[in-house]
């Protein structure tokens, strides 16, 4: 656990780097996230890896990384006082929009390209 | 009752410290995984939101300043680092479904960018915001550290833009798989691409719990998103501001 913790770190340590050189505009857990994608590609470890382990068992609880930034929600709510209309219909609107710009986009030239991939979810819930 | 007072006293003070708001803040976490079980998988049962709503009314009853839950929370917000790195992990797992699907995920990030940073801008202006608003509100699809960064180059509000990306992110666990499912979208690729377009790595962990390929490619969407937002916004503020 600890040895698959110390190289996602060590990935982490490695897109930080790379991002404050290079001046990059994005995160340097992405860039280490790519990285780390490379070296999956390159080396391919078996499933019973440390990384590949540390990586699925932080991956199971994702949402509970979010929750003290989540907190901020809360925090915020009354401060947004009069402009809530237009902070909840941009937010939505915009929101809405992107969905399905990038799904609709994604899907049409899929089947542009003529290789559509329609594997059917389960019902939605 | 002078026992009971100070028996009180000491319960207040262990919840207040950093290790109370830790529990408080754990234990709202498996009460939300808790109800997801209970429930089914109800969409509005995601345990980031439950645990978020605790968290939020425990802070407020024991009167704690969000700046210092924040601090005291920070071992569990530093995981997300590391957990952003591991999101290479599933779309190692579903390389092979890359194939032919490059040019198609390419061209609907960089249109769900400038849809996203155009529409939100817009919308906001025709309801009467006013310029640091708008400005706040343009980064909102990016995940949280660059929707801050940018939103502070722009000269919005940058603890705001937190707040706006954490938020639609909620939105996009609780409505985005029903909302593809009536928008027609049944690629799994597809439908993974776009959540994390707009909903970054929140929107990402609702769809690894629903679908190896979709949470794969939703953590894919995030980081180009990420990186189409940061190249696109300067260019479009040229003409939206």
């Amino acid at each position: 656990m600890i040895l698959g913790l110390t190289w996602l770190i060590g990935f982490q340590i490695l897109g930080e780097v790379i991002v404050g050189v290079l001046d990059l505009p994005v995160p340097g857990p992405v860039v280490g996230m790519l990285l780390l994608f490379v070296f999956l590609r390159l080396r391919r470890p078996p499933g019973s890896s440390s990384i590949l382990r540390a990586g699925s068992g932080l991956l199971r609880h994702l949402q509970l990384f979010f929750v003290p930034a989540g907190v901020g929600v809360v925090a915020y709510l009354g401060v947004l006082g009069d402009d809530w209309l237009p902070i909840s219909v941009a937010m939505l609107g915009s929101w809405l929009l992107g969905l399905v710009v990038v799904g609709w986009t994604a899907v049409g030239l899929e089947r542009l390209l003529g290789q559509p991939r329609d594997d059917q979810p389960r019902a939605a819930s | 009752m002078t026992g009971i007072d100070a028996a009180t006293d000491t319960l207040l003070e262990v919840a207040r410290s950093p290790l109370g708001l830790l529990g408080v803040t754990l234990g709202g976490y498996q009460a939300g995984r808790w109800l997801q079980r209970r429930t089914n998988d109800h969409s509005l049962a995601q345990p980031v939101l439950v645990a978020i709503v605790v968290a939020g009314v425990a802070i407020t009853l024991l009167d704690v300043d969000y700046p210092d839950y924040r601090a005291a929370t920070e071992l569990v917000a530093f995981w997300l680092g590391p957990a952003t790195v591991a999101l290479a992990i599933p779309l190692h797992a579903q390389a092979d479904r890359l194939r032919g699907f490059v040019v198609p995920l390419l061209v609907a990030i960089v249109l769900g960018a400038v849809t996203s940073i155009t529409s939100a801008v817009l919308l906001a202006r025709w309801l009467g915001a006013d310029r640091a608003l708008e400005e706040t509100l343009a980064t909102k699809a990016a995940t949280t550290p660059v929707a801050i960064g940018l939103t502070e180059s722009l000269g919005g509000i940058p603890p705001l833009a937190a707040v706006f990306a954490l938020a639609i992110g909620i939105v996009g666990a609780v409505a985005g798989p029903a909302l593809l499912h009536v928008l027609r979208v049944h690629d799994r690729r597809a439908r993974g691409l776009a959540l994390g377009a707009v909903s970054h790595g929140v929107g990402a962990s609702r769809m690894l719990r629903e679908n190896e390929t979709e949470g794969a490619f939703a953590g894919l969407s995030m980081g180009l998103s990420a990186l189409a937002i940061s190249v696109v916004l300067p260019i479009l503020a040229l003409w939206l501001f």
